[in-house]
């Protein structure tokens, strides 16, 4: 059947149960626009302030639903705006299927308006990059496209489509085929072809290599990667962990692989990893990593990293292999797959000495009272207020450490945070993203207030589509965790981190018609938190902070892990 | 057991099978940069399969640096194969054309006698020139190219180097390596 371009473009998406779309329109890009209004009834387009909200919105939707996300945006300014989000989804895997219009090929290379080397700029940041130069190619880049974002490590994709092939008179073959078939169109299969996985089984033999390691091993320990998250594998970590009867570890974007307040587990690993966590990594003799790439974050000093131990990486990725840390065995494969065929085999121990020795050091996780509101107290509020499966989207700095550390998540697409990249500006953009895609579930935004003006404008957003997310600033008027490295390490020089400055977050609230609440006591957060959860839309809580609040434990990065700059509690020394 | 690196710095030859698709070559490339590592030499080129390229890098540093080049390469979904290829374990070769001035007779003969000791050969000659086709290692296009300097070379045409494995095996010999790269790109 002949169809046009555009209306292939939007019966690719269809195939994919693709039913919400975020963007913002520009000039090479109206053709695909014009044929969204045509499809409005069955494609939601969220238009957002600026692309780079739209971008984290895609990413957000795609890391709490788990399924692709989809972007618009135009060539030129519109592309590089998506740039900072095709990065934060790159480093944190994140499928994301980016697309966009250029110039057409009339013009191309001429340095015409709003011309950009598209694919040349995203080549570093994207699994893939498509141009497409003929409407013929138009439904297995699509096809190509969804299934490379999705499938092996998954990853964000550009499709950047040339304002020509999208033309009115273009026509196309075209057959619609469902996602779960479209692998025997050609497109797909030539992709398969060339990387086709023999047994998408782990190898047997590095299953037994490690069973053995197992058994030997006397104080084991596991570490809840982001791997484990991605690949919805977390009902098969948590068989395993139990199984093994071991400390549990969670990465930052761990958060939600394995429940925060299980019996085995230790809290975070690393920079801000909890006494528990960092010592039990130190002392351990097996280290069984899944999912998890050892970042700077995490081994600060990957040569005192665990010396102790032997290591062992689960990943499904193999350039992640020996990459940070040198490891003694691994096993390619998802999370899923691995865990399970490790599950069937693997006899139940108990490592109650070791556990022992471990799990009391793990501090008491009750804020103390003060007169003053404490970014804990806050937390404890969200836990007590907010329903328990309450999607969290935090943007970069103390505020995601604390909400790392003092939440609790349960299930993957709980947390959703820019781990990887760091993106302050991330977590409206990702807040936004994800009640698209859970509207039956509270989202809560955690924020401080230099990553809240990066991208509040987003709050248009929220209202323009009634959506009932909850903002909470951590403001403590300073780059927080800039400031907290200036004062251990920069000897108190507080270059440029000092934010004395507007708007008024509660009038700025107002101004967007949302409401808007300050607290500066505990009994006023919580009060905030119980009339933002009834308002029944979107609202910013102000909460003020301390300048010098801190995150803690903390160890200087490249520092040995036990090594800690400040201790757990504040009267620790 | 951890894998023990030879941190000794030698010239390593990467040979990287792609697919033929648009902007392969600085996907590969760009590694390198990235890295900040400096090319020796880069060729490429296409193979005996239909739409697959076979990338040959030249690059001077240590077994840690290469692996973890190599992988950053395996992982790119258009490579299909990386070979890691040092001295011992591959035949290199490289072309040079060489035009060198030649105003009489007396240079053209000594010139032609040096040429014929290196098993090169003249291609193409005028009244003042010769041009010479070169093939072998670097070390003898290197020799060859020094003995000429004494006549005056007026510009050289090299190929970079291009490297195959000493004995049966191949690069396009199935091996666990691949296996476990594809799991990371499978798109089933």
């Amino acid at each position: 059947m002949k169809i046009s371009a555009t209306k292939a473009i939007m019966e690719c998406l269809l195939e994919q149960d693709v039913d919400t779309v975020f963007g913002y329109p520009g000039g090479t890009i109206l053709n695909l626009y014009d044929e969204l209004y045509r499809y409005r009834g069955r494609i939601r387009h969220v238009l957002t302030a600026h692309e780079q909200g739209a971008a984290h919105a895609a990413d957000g939707y795609a890391r709490s639903t788990g399924k692709v996300g989809v972007c618009f945006a135009t060539s030129g300014p519109g592309a590089t705006n998506l740039t900072t989000g095709i990065a934060t989804a790159h480093l944190d895997s994140s499928p994301v299927v980016f697309i966009t219009c250029n110039v057409g090929e009339n013009l191309l290379g001429r340095d015409a308006f709003q011309e950009v080397d598209s694919t040349g700029i995203v080549m570093p940041i994207t699994k893939a990059a498509f141009l497409v130069r003929s409407a013929q190619q138009i439904p297995d880049v699509m096809r190509q496209a969804f299934a490379v974002a999705a499938n092996g490590r998954p990853g964000p994709v550009l499709i950047d489509f040339l304002k020509n092939v999208t033309a009115p008179q273009e026509m196309v073959d075209y057959e619609f085929i469902p996602w779960r078939e479209n692998r025997h169109c050609a497109g797909v299969r030539e992709l398969n072809a060339s990387c086709l996985v023999e047994k998408p089984k782990a190898d047997p033999q590095d299953i037994d290599i490690l069973l053995k390691m197992i058994a030997e091993a006397k104080q084991p320990m596991v570490i809840c990667g982001g791997g484990v998250v991605r690949g919805r594998a977390h009902q098969e970590f948590r068989v395993f962990a139990e199984k093994l009867d071991a400390p549990v570890a969670i990465t930052l974007m761990g958060g939600g692989g394995f429940p925060g307040d299980h019996p085995l587990t230790t809290g975070m690993i690393g920079m801000h990893g909890s006494r528990a966590s960092n010592v039990a990594c130190s002392q351990c003799d097996l280290l069984i990593a899944v999912g998890c790439r050892f970042s700077d974050r995490v081994a600060l000093d990957p040569k005192t990293f665990a010396k102790q131990a032997k290591i062992v990486q689960i990943d499904i990725d193999r350039a992640e292999i020996d990459k940070n840390v040198l490891t003694d065995h691994h096993i390619i494969g998802s999370a899923k797959r691995v865990l399970d065929s490790l599950n069937q085999r693997m006899p139940q121990y108990d490592h109650g000495t070791w556990k022992a020795r471990i799990l009391p050091l793990r501090a008491p996780s009750v804020a103390e009272d003060s007169p003053v509101l404490t970014p804990q107290q806050i937390m404890e509020g969200i836990r007590l207020i907010a329903p328990e499966d309450t999607i969290v989207a935090t943007d970069v700095g103390q505020h995601q450490m604390w909400a790392a550390k003092y939440l609790h998540y349960t299930y993957p697409g709980q947390l959703l945070t820019s781990g990887g990249f760091g993106t302050m500006g991330f977590g409206l953009g990702a807040a936004i993203g994800a009640q698209m895609g859970n509207p039956d579930k509270r989202v809560i935004h955690i924020t401080g207030d230099g990553c809240f003006r990066m991208n509040c404008h987003e709050l248009c957003t929220v209202e323009h589509y009634h959506l009932p997310i909850i903002t909470v600033i951590f403001n403590n008027g300073t780059l927080g965790m800039v400031r907290q490295w200036q004062n251990l390490i920069y000897e108190k020089r507080f270059s440029e981190t000092t934010l004395d400055r507007g708007p008024d977050f509660v009038k700025l609230a107002e101004a967007y018609g949302l409401h808007g609440y300050r607290a500066r006591t505990r009994a006023e957060a919580e009060e905030a938190l119980r009339q933002a959860f009834a308002c029944g839309t979107g609202a910013v809580i102000d909460c003020v902070l301390d300048i010098d609040e801190m995150v803690r434990p903390m160890v200087a990065p490249g520092s040995p892990i036990t090594d800690f700059l400040l201790s757990e509690r504040r009267d620790d020394t | 057991m951890k894998k023990e690196f030879n941190m000794e710095r030698k010239l390593y030859t990467l040979c990287i099978l792609v697919d033929d698709t648009p902007g392969v070559l600085s996907q590969v490339a760009r590694l390198f940069s990235r890295n900040g590592y400096n090319i020796e030499s880069i060729v490429s080129g296409a193979t005996d399969r239909p739409g697959i390229t076979r990338i040959s890098i030249e690059i001077l540093g240590d077994e840690l640096m290469i692996d973890q080049i190599a992988a950053q390469c395996r992982k790119l979904l258009p490579v299909k194969s990386v070979k890691i290829l040092d001295e011992e374990s591959c035949i290199r070769r490289e072309i040079a054309l060489i035009k060198v001035s030649a105003q009489d007779r007396n240079t053209r003969d000594e010139i032609i006698q040096l040429v014929n000791i290196f098993r090169a050969q003249v291609i193409d000659i005028s009244h003042s020139s010769l041009t010479i086709w070169v093939f072998g290692s670097h070390s003898k296009n290197s020799a060859l190219i020094g003995m000429l300097e004494d006549f005056g070379i007026l510009e050289i045409a090299k190929t970079g180097t291009i490297a195959i494995e000493r004995g049966r095996s191949t690069i396009y010999d199935n091996s666990k390596l691949q296996d476990e790269y594809n799991y990371g790109k499978h798109v089933l």
